[in-house]
């Protein structure tokens, strides 16, 4: 090489090299806001087919529809950055629903929603630990609670829907209810997310249950007791459940021992949507909130677009392929 | 003779480390070329590269003149490359005649012709096994076979063999031996990969020595002493890597086990180790040295034994236990059961002591940053910063992240388990000096290792393990391989008991 094309392979090297440090730049951007960017552009194109869609009274209904999905989505997000599942969250949703209605003509309405909760909590107990100490699969064992709590519902039921008596107005109160223009249960929903991203980023908690995903054996060989974290997480996932089924019984005012059926799996697309990944250790609380958002945006767009149901199940499919896709492909070239 | 196989300029780039700089390899038909180097030296790398698992860089393979591309391992064996891997990669649950002829199996399978030709090439061999056994009830000398069964049926050319006769005993490893020499005289191409320097001054007709990615020379068998190659390899005297032993006398024996047993590989354990004091725990992979170390960590269930800190019982019943009593462990696997690999260091680094950091639960960030920045300068991590994922350090450096989280939580003993296994020359120094400031502060050093330069060179003492016992102790007056090799295959135990009484000056 004489000196003169010595520089300018030089020149050519460096070019290369901040080229490729921009595309990195523009990778991890994508990577780490990539369920925003679609957020936005999902914004922006319902915005132009409705009118209607930038409403604020759309806006808060939309969210209010899409809070129960998020409540839940914040305690799969926990379960899954294990490295786990939870397919019991449907049924025990209905089953803290049914008990909220049941009890509260008795009990009075703090009580009845209590022991909803802590039913969820249960449902969560029994999960956690025959995976955690048993080493069961998490697959099996929530697939086993989704039939039990499901059974246990129609079963506290006999089968019937219980309506919401006047004792229990004021759930109804609070399930419909407004502060200014924002429905109590999109606060509800704003508070947890707010809280499970403070215990991700910033508790000795989230670190752990997040490096348990990546590698559960080197966490438990640094000295620390993983099963309890393991068990917390299906706790977090039942308790959440149960709380979106006290939620869902106050805006319809039935304890409907069927209410829920297939939840778990919209719920576990918004995750995945959000860009936590199924094989545990990565995700996050805010954009887990984009992914159920996302969901729920696409739906209103078809509902004010007049799609019909069916052709709206298809498509939400379609959707949730794209995105695991989108995601695969910026992982592979990250790494 | 031809060359059956050129590997011209061969380099391999992971992520910025260059495992591979401009390799030339050649080996002809009908010799056993040995391949000698350190751990992480690119042997592996290599013949990654000539068996298509590693897609190289830059550089050429050509094959009887023709230059080929190897993208996926099937490519190599149709190019008749063949390798015995390390850890063997046979279907455990399938038989001898159905591993043999795994890739092609036909659509309808005849059993009786299938057994009829797997016995037929293992009696080429030379060997009596089964062709309907299964593989997982075979020893592991003769699945060994069955793997070599395996490439021969696929007309392999050239044989690839890695580290052969570390899991054999003596009278299988000499059988393997005689089985290259009659493969060499068949004409079969034959690649040596081995530790065990006085068996490649045996077997090889060529030698060639790695170190740090790069060859370092080429030479016929017969022209270098065993003494050259380890120069060759090490690229400076070995003492010099290990620093000085420690000369003044050692502290009281604050850690002790009396008779562990866990499983067949740990049976009636006892020993102690003095503060300041290394002690190596030596012995044949399989010997029971991983299972102990594990067993006193509390990683694995044990069925009896006592642990002692300080002259006083602790009970151990899992990992947490032990680190509240101050015993660290930086396992064997380091990707597997080291660290989080996708956690940041400074993560990772915090791990062990995450209490501290956290009173209320809540991660004082600031005071973690500082802790860290410490930490790892402290111990020379080579890296972005302490947010870089381990995963983006070489080797040596993820190891010292390991044992950086372990300095502070084990203050009383820390086990070291292989700690310097794929990791190039310039980090095991480093790591060495590392081991050294552990024991000289005071704590009560474990080290378990199979490179017996290692042991030799840092322990204080060496207790040798062989099927589940202590075998023999050996002082640095008797450190010598032969011996630790012989103590560790001996059938009967030679000595259970265990001498502590003696000054390191003697």
């Amino acid at each position: 090489m004489t000196p003169l094309q010595n520089v300018q392979h030089f020149r050519s090297n460096a070019i290369k090299t901040e080229r490729h440090r921009q595309g990195v730049k523009f990778l991890s951007f994508t990577r780490r806001y990539g369920t925003l960017v679609i957020f936005v552009l999902l914004v922006a194109a319902a915005a132009y087919i409705s009118t209607d869609f930038l409403t604020l009274r759309n806006v808060m209904n939309l969210l209010r529809q899409a809070s129960t999905t998020i409540i839940m989505a914040i305690g799969m997000l926990f379960v899954v950055l294990t490295r786990g599942i939870d397919l019991s969250i449907g049924s025990v949703l209905a089953v803290g629903g049914v008990i909220a209605a049941l009890l509260a003509p008795e009990w009075g309405l703090p009580a009845s929603i209590a022991v909803a909760l802590v039913a969820g909590l249960i449902c969560g107990l029994a999960c956690g630990t025959l995976i955690a100490y048993l080493r069961l699969p998490p697959f099996v064992i929530t697939l086993a609670m989704m039939t039990v709590a499901r059974g246990s519902a129609f079963i506290l039921t006999g089968g019937q829907p219980i309506m919401l008596n006047d004792a229990a107005s004021g759930l109804s109160a609070f399930a419909g209810g407004y502060i200014g223009p924002v429905p109590y249960p999109v606060l509800l929903m704003a508070a947890i997310v707010l809280l499970g991203t403070f215990v991700l980023m910033f508790t000795s908690f989230g670190r752990l249950v997040k490096a348990i995903g990546s590698n559960e054996e080197a966490v438990r060989l640094s000295g620390i007791r993983t099963q309890r974290y393991i068990v917390a997480v299906y706790v977090i996932s039942g308790f959440m459940a149960a709380l979106a089924g006290v939620l869902i019984t106050g805006r319809t005012g039935v304890g409907a021992p069927n209410v829920g059926v297939g939840f778990e799996l919209q719920v576990i697309a918004a995750v995945v949507i959000g860009g936590a990944s199924l094989m545990g250790g990565r995700g996050d609380a805010l954009n887990t909130v984009l992914g159920a958002l996302i969901l729920a945006i696409i739906g209103n767009i078809m509902n004010l677009s007049n799609v019909p149901g069916y052709t709206q199940q298809v498509i939400m499919g379609a959707v949730i392929v794209a995105a695991v896709i989108l995601q695969k492909i910026q992982n592979q070239k990250m790494s | 003779m031809t060359d059956f196989v050129q590997l011209i300029g061969i380099e391999k780039h992971f992520g910025g480390i260059a495992a591979l700089k401009s390799v030339d390899f050649t080996v002809k038909s009908g010799e056993v070329h040995a391949l000698i180097g350190e751990n992480g030296a690119g042997k592996s790398t290599l013949m990654g590269v000539l068996s298509g698992n590693v897609i190289p860089t830059a550089g050429t393979i050509s094959v009887e003149g023709c230059v080929r591309r190897f993208s996926t391992p099937g490519d190599a064996i149709a190019a008749g490359i063949a390798m015995i891997h390390q850890e063997l990669v046979l279907a455990p649950d399938l038989t001898v005649a159905e591993n043999i002829f795994m890739n092609r199996m036909p659509r309808l399978i005849d059993w009786a012709k299938l057994r009829r030709d797997a016995a037929q090439i293992l009696d080429r061999l030379g060997f009596e096994i089964d062709p309907g056994a299964t593989i997982g009830d075979l020893p592991l000398a003769q699945r060994q076979i069955v793997e070599i069964a395996k490439a021969l049926s696929l007309n392999a050319r050239l044989i690839i063999f890695d580290e052969p006769t570390a899991v054999l005993g003596p009278s299988d490893a000499r059988r393997l031996l005689n089985l290259i020499r009659s493969l060499r005289s068949e004409g079969v191409a034959i690649v040596y990969i081995s530790h065990r320097l006085d068996e490649v001054a045996d077997i090889a007709d060529r030698v060639t020595v790695l170190n740090d990615g790069s060859l370092i020379a080429t030479r016929a068998a017969k022209d270098v002493t065993i003494e050259e190659m380890v120069r060759l390899m090490v690229g400076r005297p070995i003492s010099a890597l290990f620093g000085e032993k420690r000369t003044s006398p050692f502290g009281a024996e604050i850690f002790r086990v009396e008779s562990l047993t866990a499983g067949p590989l740990v049976q009636d354990l006892s020993f102690g180790v003095r503060a300041g004091e290394i002690v190596g725990l030596g012995g044949l992979i399989g010997s029971g040295r991983t299972e102990t170390a594990r067993a006193i960590f509390g990683a694995d269930k044990r069925e009896s034994g006592r642990i002692f800190i300080d002259g006083s019982q602790v009970k151990i019943r899992d990992p947490r236990d032990a680190v509240k009593a101050g015993i660290g462990l930086v396992p064997e696997d380091r990707r597997g059961q080291g660290v989080v690999i996708d956690a940041s260091i400074r993560i990772n680094t915090t791990m062990t002591s995450l209490r501290r950091f956290s009173p209320a639960g809540i991660i004082k960030r600031t005071f973690e940053r500082r802790f860290v920045g410490e930490k790892i300068a402290a111990l020379k991590v080579k890296s972005a910063g302490i947010d870089a994922p381990v995963q983006s350090l070489s080797g040596g450096n993820q190891q010292k992240v390991v044992i950086g989280k372990w300095v502070d939580v084990a203050s009383k003993v820390i086990i070291l388990d292989e700690p310097t296994r794929g990791v190039d020359v310039g980090a095991k120094s480093e790591i060495y000096a590392i081991i050294r400031r552990l024991a000289d502060e005071g704590r009560a050093v474990l080290l378990i290792s199979s490179d017996h330069q290692e042991l030799f060179g840092l322990c204080d003492r060496v207790l040798v393990m062989g099927r589940g016992r202590i075998r023999s102790e050996l002082l640095p007056g008797e450190f010598d391989e032969e011996r630790l090799l012989s103590a560790s295959l001996a059938i009967e135990p030679i000595q259970t008991t265990v001498r502590t009484d003696q000054n390191p000056a003697g």
